[in-house]
């Protein structure tokens, strides 16, 4: 099957309940979205499906399949920075960091439908997304920093 | 891959440069440093076993793990301080095994217990628990050990290396070494002309390291004590940072593992024909306790691991939780006593007469659950052995995959990756022997094994159950006597006996964090009961003190309550540590505290407060929380810990935070229980821990009183739990005393 991956059209040879996770990860190498729960539990898995987050341990690759998927490395790069990952650097959120991408891929869809977040949308939105370490204030923190930077252009 | 294979591969020594930093004990062997584990190639410079400089870059070797805690950060810019780079122009590496990069001050927590008084006798002690840690040579990074071990250790380390560069330019251009600077990787030549110290690699490899150099001054600082990037904070940001099981190796294949649920049990039987038949699995092969399953892809290999049909054993330890408790019920006897500390006064005749309150307290069994399921890459070949998986114990392993496969440990290659969390987790490392078994199997092939959520919770050592009693006696508004009794499993002994360990003497973590807390009752005493060996455990964050901070808080604020006292004000009363009073202040100041409110108010609203002394660390927290509709809501936490000296603020206040949320959602919603064996709880739904909607702002404020630098990954969390449970005391009248606390009342 065929999955748009970036902008990029990838062939895959895979069954059609394989999650999109493990495409991504295991066929494709595209390892900055991460494997955590398996059950949609914490959130590290996030990506865009047509610009919604989803989970994509949940996610089959057939129902992928026509749709454009955005992943962490799609959202911006070290050099590039998207206004999420600019703002998740200024407010240093990260510990181990592993459940980053995730958190980034869900503030960035909230974002994206919803520019200027209530406390309590921000809450609600974020709320799924799973952080072992204990970073929420910095994440809470870092949604309104980036808010106010696409705000501001 | 690409940083970890520039680690130097092969493991010959080069004896030429002396390790900076070691510690000197009292017999020769002893005394003698560990020679430098870093080689050096051709125009390259090793000064000291933590510093490399080549053309190319300069390398800090910073040997403590990074878990998520910043310590590669924080190591680097103890390094940076006095070697005078800038934190972007080094990369760091957490270099390869070996007695050079020994733990100190894990021995110096241990040695406070076996003689719990400063002076001659104490320094005796550790240094004999130093010299046999030294002769292990521990690579371990545990107990909030990193900055105090290494803030001398990489300082001189990165003096030493400055000095040495400056000496060979002195040298070679015919100044005085006194009229050079340094600054930004480069020796500065009084015509302002700049050497990069890269430049001078090659010379630099045979010259002697200059020793003994001063430390600089405090206000001579660029780094320490001031704000900071992470130097992991843009990979981190962007999704670019490599974890273990990101790790590729050319030529791998995907694995996972379907071991007894019943940890330990043994395997009967396995019918594994549907699983071989399944597209993308190469083998199912059987290993220790379980099977290992290759596959060509993660997913496949899970997906055949369930189609696996297996009978298996009963394992050593009860089947259902309640024989569990039964057990540490049992245990509060003369001939299961571990320990007897703090005996201050006399508390049999204190408690002879009069109204004795007692009460009984509950901890359970707790996964660590770091974010990222453990993960290995292991190669085996008929003379060799490479390993990559994040870890926090990178010696034992080498020794453990040499006594596996029989290759020499020196020929046993260990690539430390960055984990995503620990927790205590990556102490342990049955990931990498079941990878060694596996790879045995299937000789000159990488196989990088990965566990399900499932199989990593089901087989998560978990933190020690633990109960306590405490009996204890109130008079004149104060709290007169306290005698508390704690009964766990020892979980160092559980521990080290995977390692093929044992643990002699007793197990200071039964009573950690409440036999040295720092409040003068008249009569005080602590026994440790040990508990016989159940589920096997492991050290949990703040290990021991996790559960006791709750137990010694929880049991003084019942007696405070009971002589009619104000929780903060009797606790600054009882006080008998200025650094401990000087926190408490602090929360109250920060907290603008005027009482527990709540109840006695008429209010939703109320407050506790709770301060343990747990790593030498003293942290105290005030805690908030409104009694709503939709159950409690924690509002506001006040945290001050003493730790000396921040190292890096931002960092600090991050991980204190951190801590506070991981005590706080364990105390509220976490255990593991047994039944027939198996831990009920295998995943997020069932193990949840806080949710962001559930997070308090949380104040922070470190203090720099004391004249010990301490690590702060583990202190902030003992004294959460307590200082949750005396707030919603304060709004509902309801003592909690077991963990968590959702069996008795609702979280928001």
């Amino acid at each position: 099957m065929q999955l748009r991956i970036n902008g990029t059209l990838h062939e895959v040879d895979v069954e059609d309940d394989m999650p999109l996770l493990w495409v991504l990860r295991d066929e494709l190498g595209l390892t900055g979205t991460k494997f955590g729960c398996g059950i949609a539990q914490c959130g590290a898995c996030t990506v865009h499906l047509d610009g919604v987050a989803v989970r994509s341990c949940q996610t089959w690759a057939v129902d992928a399949e026509g749709a454009d998927i955005r992943t962490i490395e799609g959202l911006g790069t070290p050099e590039a920075l998207h206004a999420v990952q600019a703002a998740w650097l200024t407010e240093q959120v990260a510990q181990c960091g592993y459940c980053q991408s995730g958190q980034m891929m869900q503030a960035a869809s909230l974002l994206a439908e919803n520019p200027r977040p209530t406390d309590q949308e921000i809450d609600d939105a974020m709320s799924g997304n799973l952080c072992r370490c204990g970073t929420y204030p910095r994440i809470r923190a870092a949604v309104k920093r980036a808010a106010n930077m696409m705000q501001e252009g | 891959m690409g940083r970890a294979r520039t680690i130097a591969r092969r493991t010959f020594l080069i004896g030429s440069a002396a390790v900076v930093g070691g510690v000197a004990f009292g017999v020769y062997t002893v005394r003698k440093p560990h020679e430098n584990p870093l080689t050096a190639n051709a125009g390259e410079a090793v000064l000291t076993p933590y510093v490399k400089i080549t053309q190319d870059g300069i390398t800090l070797i910073t040997p403590r793990a990074d878990s998520g805690q910043g310590v590669y950060h924080v190591q680097a810019a103890l390094i940076a301080e006095e070697l005078d780079v800038d934190l972007d122009q080094i990369t760091p590496d957490p270099g390869p095994p070996s007695p050079a990069y020994w733990n100190t001050a894990l021995a110096a927590e241990a040695a406070d217990f076996m003689v719990p008084a400063a002076g001659m006798m104490h320094d005796l002690a550790e240094g004999a628990v130093n010299s046999v840690m030294k002769v292990m040579g521990l690579q371990i990074t545990g107990g909030s050990t990193t900055v105090p071990d290494q803030y001398e250790k990489l300082r001189r380390a990165g003096a030493s290396a400055r000095e040495t560069i400056k000496a060979l330019v002195a040298d070679r251009e015919g100044v005085a070494i006194d009229d050079l600077t340094t600054r930004a990787g480069a020796v500065i030549l009084p015509d302002g002309q700049e050497i990069p110290y890269t430049a001078l690699a090659a010379d630099l490899a045979d010259r002697d390291v200059v020793q003994d150099v001063p430390l600089r001054a405090p206000d001579q600082w660029r780094y320490i004590g001031k704000p900071m990037q992470r130097i992991d904070m843009l990979a981190k940001s962007t999704g670019t940072q490599g974890y273990g099981i990101d790790a590729s190796v050319d030529g791998m294949v995907h694995a996972t593992v379907l071991m007894n649920p019943a940890q330990g049990g043994g395997m009967a039987d396995y019918d594994a024909s549907e699983a071989l038949a399944m597209r993308g699995v190469q083998a199912v092969v059987p290993i220790t306790g379980g099977l290992g399953i290759v596959a060509d892809n993660t997913w496949r290999a899970f997906r055949a691991a369930q189609a696996i049909d297996v009978t298996w054993e009963d394992p050593a330890y009860p089947l259902e939780q309640a024989d569990h408790w039964a057990a540490l019920e049992a245990s509060f006897t003369p001939d299961a006593q571990d320990s007897q500390k703090g005996d201050d006064g006399d508390v049999e005749t204190a408690l002879g007469d009069g109204d004795i309150l007692t009460a009984e307290y509950r901890a359970p069994y707790l996964a660590h659950a770091p974010l990222e399921p453990i993960n290995a890459i292991v190669r085996v070949d008929d003379d060799r052995a490479e390993v990559w998986t994040g870890t926090q114990i990178p010696r034992f392993i080498q020794a453990n995959v040499s006594r596996i496969t029989g290759i020499p440990a020196d020929n046993v290659t260990v690539h430390v990756l960055m984990m995503g969390g620990s927790f205590g987790h990556r102490l342990e490392d049955e990931v990498v022997k079941q990878a060694t078994e596996i790879a045995m199997q299937m000789k000159g092939t990488p196989v990088k094994l990965t566990l399900s959520r499932e199989e990593d919770m089901l087989h998560d050592f978990p933190r020690q159950i633990a109960m306590a009693r405490m009996r204890g006696k109130v008079a004149n508004g104060r709290v007169e006597a306290l005698d508390l009794g704690i009964a766990m499993p020892s979980v160092m002994a559980s521990q080290l006996s995977r390692q093929n360990q044992s643990a002699p003497g007793p197990d200071s973590q039964i009573v950690a964090g409440a036999w040295e807390q720092p409040f003068a009752i008249p009569h005080q005493r602590v026994t440790g009961y040990r508990a016989p060996e159940l589920a096997p455990i492991s050290s949990w964050r703040s290990v021991g003190a996790s559960s006791n901070g709750f137990f010694y808080n929880a049991a003084l604020d019942e007696l405070i309550a009971a002589a009619g006292a104000d929780p903060l004000e009797e606790r600054l009363r009882l006080c008998s540590d200025p650094l401990a009073r000087q926190v408490l202040e602090a929360v109250a100041e920060m907290s603008n505290w005027s009482g527990t409110g709540g109840l006695a108010n008429g209010s939703k609203t109320g407050r506790g407060v709770a301060l343990t002394k747990s790593f030498g660390v003293h942290c105290a927290q005030v805690i908030e929380v409104t009694d709503t509709d939709n159950g409690i809501r924690i509002d506001t936490v006040w945290v001050a810990a003493e730790v000396g000296r921040v190292v890096d603020p931002v960092n600090f206040e991050n991980l204190v935070q951190g801590g506070v949320i991981y005590g706080l959602g364990h105390a509220m919603n976490s255990e593991i229980t047994y039944a027939g064996g198996v831990a009920e709880q295998s995943n997020f739904d069932t193990n949840p821990g806080m949710r962001l909607h559930q997070c308090p702002t949380i104040h922070v404020r470190g203090l720099e009183n004391g004249d010990r630098v301490l690590g702060i990954g583990e202190p902030p969390v003992p004294p959460a739990a307590p200082a949750l449970a005396g707030a919603i005391w304060a709004v509902t009248g309801t003592r909690l005393r077991e963990m968590p606390f959702s069996k008795s009342v609702d979280f928001v």
